[in-house]
């Protein structure tokens, strides 16, 4: 047992270290033990029983988080036998909670690990309240070995694909959401009246009226996906009416509300390489996510595509590429979504007792020329191999037949 | 797919992947895929239609003063990367590339110092025009999915030259595109290849002299677009019935009319849009580009093709080509990729970050694509990770050859490697100055010249074209650009 234990520490020696919750630390030690960061620092002992990693000239930064797409709920996109993000028929689902449906076992999870992200959301897709969403690490065999918090946030959503929601206009939907909001409340106060049937039907069922509870208390934050400008602004408002702990997500023209997003203290998601007009978002543009950081808004980057989700770092420095700095850009990748989901108190530094989600790079994270080295997730060293490796191997000489 | 407006939603619908020789720069604009050749004498000939003009190239020029742009890094796409070097162009025309280059009085001379130089780049696989931004029902215009083989169709008859995704891609450095009809039938249509310039009207656009393309497509989208139908084609098997099917009567179309051109002999045969088209890629007139993802299918294709006589030129997103290296070389046949899509759809479940790398060691010609108008704007990042992914693998990738996957790869796949994709003497001056490395996420175009012409300066508003679509909203639509 002891030497299983011992076995577990590892000490990352002599690399740059890019803690985020504190300035980067040249020539620098960090020691994980037990799935916990232990020590970081340029003058931490190595214990002589630890298993040294030698990180000279490499960059070592916290496993990136991207606050977005389908991980686990999804495997084919085209292949709705593989997909598991959405209930169908159900515009309220906000007690539809993805976890059950992710499949540790999918491929794309080793696929994306291997490029330097360790956590991922989960979310639910479709409908005005889309469901609850959940974040994993991606390592383990069972869903309980992936949970890192389990609900994150209700989803919903203001835009051109939600109005149906509301018969086909966006003020309907707003009004939809508020009367499912007034009915969550009503709910909350009069459970007995509601069981015994002594209370006007209500606007969704009792399950989804009682997943908004939370809500509604400021517990749990509503993530809603907007991006026009006057959707964006619905929302704050909305925000306002029931005192939500909003998250924005997409806010596609959220550059245009910016200085009201920062006084509404709400943080934001966003995917930086978006500047394809639609008329859900005309001012689409690349200097979003740098325009939102200098309004003083907390931003966390995104790859919304579930496949692409490794390609994470390509839109963390195409957003220093448009404004963000290269700090900032690092922090929304780890410490903000970490912030903005409620888990900063392990995740998204390199901090003593941290969870030791650690990528040691050759270089800067976010330039292509530079390769991940060593990715660990909970202080596990994780295998740089995936399904895609294999088909490297196998076709790298081509079989004669 | 439109991410900022489907955020959280797996983006398997992305452009085609759901739906479905060029002389001398000044020469004159020629169809080089005129439908048959034309009638040696007589009036007869003259008062058909087909004897007539079909929708030629109105391309001219934009005139601007010689440019030297000095003191960078050039690579040439031709083997060379040279460091503080200097690049001549006038009258569209690349006249020096080298440590020293003699320029005129008259030429605008562009410090580069600490920039890159490439030529423009070419997408021989995009939808900009057809599926115009912003995707609406009115301006979805690339699939006629009304039949399984619409040959008869030509991408350039339903291109928007107003789409606002023109001017973000020639700000990504682009500067040719072949605008393809979608992939939901075996034969989709006539592809359109383009200047990437502002203009009024797609025909002055149109790059005097390129090959037509014809698209075809494999696989999933045509059996699933008719196969829903309950019509034909609903299987792989169908899909091959289906070209073999149109080729045999192109064959004797093209007989038919080969006889007639030769003797003049009676009435003329009837004209057939769709057999025209077909007969064209027959006498190697117009090059086949084929929406193919599978290596097995491919295979497939490539004796499709010796059947019928016909050489297949590419095939697009082709994410398994890395399994037929070798068969593709021997064929000749070029692969239009991504740098690491995948999964989206069944058959794109193999794609590997190392396709283009593979095939580069195996000596078959390769080409990244975008088929995205997010992925246009960036096919320089897009080389950088295919490049990077194959060196980390241990496969040797030069970056001149990795340049040459979106500039002189690109053209050959147009029939226009004589032409451009190199920054030689005598090449047509599509020029993109680069505010750093080109294969670095931080540089962006700063410069782009499309045949000697600055169709876009990121610091000079003069030189940054918008739509007419994006005057008066507010806000301006890619006002980063």
């Amino acid at each position: 047992m002891i030497a299983v234990l011992l076995a577990q520490t590892i000490a990352i020696t002599g690399g740059t270290v890019y803690p985020v919750s504190g300035p980067k630390v040249d020539h620098a030690t960090v020691l994980m033990r037990d799935g916990r960061i232990a020590a970081v620092g340029a003058n931490v002992p190595v214990p002589h029983d630890a298993l040294r990693i030698d990180a000279t000239g490499k960059w070592v930064t916290p496993g990136l988080i991207d606050g977005a797409g389908q991980m686990g709920l999804t495997e084919i996109g085209a292949v709705p036998g593989t997909n598991d993000a959405a209930v169908r028929n159900d515009t309220v689902a906000a007690s539809f909670n993805v976890a059950e449906g992710i499949n540790p076992a999918s491929t794309l999870i080793p696929i994306t690990r291997i490029e330097g992200v360790t956590t991922t959301l989960a979310a639910p897709e479709t409908g005005l309240i889309r469901g609850q969403a959940v974040l994993i690490d991606l390592d383990g065999a069972t869903l309980e070995a992936m949970l890192v918090k389990s609900p994150v946030a209700v989803v919903a959503e203001l835009s051109e694909r939600t109005k149906d929601a509301g018969g086909g206009s966006r003020a309907g939907a707003a009004e939809r959401l508020r009367r499912v909001f007034d009915d969550a409340l009503e709910y909350g106060r009069r459970k007995t009246d509601w069981a015994r049937a002594q209370i006007h039907p209500l606007a969704a069922s009792g399950a989804d009226l009682a997943a908004l509870g939370p809500v509604l208390r400021g517990e749990l934050p509503l993530i809603v996906i907007a991006n026009r400008r006057s959707d964006i602004e619905t929302a704050l408002r909305i925000g306002r009416e029931y005192h939500l702990k909003l998250i924005l997500a997409g806010a596609a023209e959220g550059w245009l509300s910016a200085s009201a997003i920062a006084r509404a203290n709400v943080p934001v998601l966003v995917r930086p390489l978006d500047n394809v007009p639609s008329y859900d978002a005309l001012g689409v543009r690349y200097e979003n996510a740098a325009l939102l950081a200098r309004a003083g808004v907390k931003v966390a980057l995104l790859e919304t595509d579930t496949h692409n989700s490794r390609n994470l770092r390509q839109q963390a420095g195409n957003a220093v590429a448009n404004g963000m700095t290269w700090d900032q850009a690092l922090r929304a990748v780890t410490l903000s979504p970490a912030e903005i989901f409620g888990v900063a108190d392990r995740y998204g530094s390199i901090a003593l007792g941290k969870v030791a989600d650690v990528v040691v790079w050759s270089g800067d994270p976010f330039e292509f020329a530079t390769a991940v080295e060593h990715v660990y997730i909970r202080g596990r060293e994780i295998p740089l191999k995936s399904r895609q490796t294999e088909l490297l191997e196998r076709y790298r000489k081509l079989p004669p037949y | 797919m439109r991410a900022a407006t489907a955020y959280l939603l797996a983006g398997w619908a992305a452009a085609c992947a759901s739906s479905g020789a060029h002389a001398a720069p000044a020469a004159a604009p020629a169809a080089a895929a005129t439908p048959a050749p034309r009638g040696a004498t007589g009036t007869a000939a003259e008062s058909l239609s087909v004897n007539r003009p079909q929708y030629p190239s109105t391309y001219q020029r934009h005139p601007y003063p010689p440019v030297v742009i000095t003191n960078a890094t050039i690579m040439t796409a031709a083997g060379q990367e040279i460091p503080h070097a200097s690049i001549l162009f006038r009258e569209g025309q690349i006249v020096a590339v080298g440590a020293t280059v003699q320029a005129p009085s008259d030429a605008i001379k562009v410090d580069g110092t600490g920039k890159w130089v490439t030529p423009g780049i070419i997408d021989v696989h995009s939808h900009l025009g057809v599926y115009a931004a912003p995707a609406t029902d009115a301006e979805s215009d690339g699939n006629e999915l009304t039949g399984p083989v619409t040959a008869e169709v030509w991408a350039e008859h339903s291109f928007w030259p107003q789409d606002p995704q023109i001017p973000l891609a020639i700000a990504g450095g682009v500067t040719t595109i072949q605008a393809l009809p979608g992939s939901g039938n075996l034969i989709g249509g006539r592809s359109a290849v383009l200047k990437l310039i502002p203009t009024r009207t797609v025909q002055a656009m149109k790059f005097p002299g390129a090959h037509y393309g014809l698209k075809m497509a494999c696989g999933e989208n045509p059996k699933r677009v008719y196969g829903r139908r309950n019509q034909f084609p609903s299987t792989r098997m169908g899909n091959v019935a289906g070209y073999r099917g149109a080729f045999i009567q192109a064959e004797e179309y093209r007989r038919k009319w080969d006889a007639w051109n030769r003797d003049h002999k009676g009435d003329p045969p009837d004209r057939n849009l769709r057999l025209e088209t077909l007969a064209e890629v027959l006498r190697g007139n117009i090059y086949v580009q084929n929406h193919c993802y599978r290596a097995d299918e491919m295979a497939q294709m490539l004796d499709l093709a010796r059947e019928f006589g016909f050489k297949i030129r590419a095939f697009h997103h082709a994410v398994e080509s890395y399994k037929i290296g070798d068969l593709l070389a021997q064929a000749g046949t070029a692969s239009a990729v991504w740098a690491d899509w995948y999964g989206f759809k069944e058959e794109a479940m193999d794609g590997i970050q190392q396709n283009a790398a593979l095939l580069q060691q195996a000596g078959a010609r390769i080409t990244l694509h975008s088929d995205d108008p997010g992925g246009i704007q960036r096919l320089n990042q897009e080389t950088a990770k295919a490049m990077y992914a194959g060196q980390r693998a241990g496969i040797p990738v030069t970056r001149d050859q990795a340049l040459r996957w979106i500039t002189a790869n690109p053209a050959w796949v147009l029939g226009l490697d004589s032409v451009v994709g190199t920054l030689e003497p005598g090449k047509m001056a599509d020029v993109v100055l680069w505010s750093g490395d080109p294969f670095s996420v931080y540089s962006k175009a700063v410069q782009v010249y499309n045949d000697g012409w600055l169709v876009y300066d990121r610091n000079d508003p003069a030189h940054q074209p918008r739509s007419d679509f994006e005057l008066g909203q507010e806000p301006p639509p890619g006002s980063d650009r």
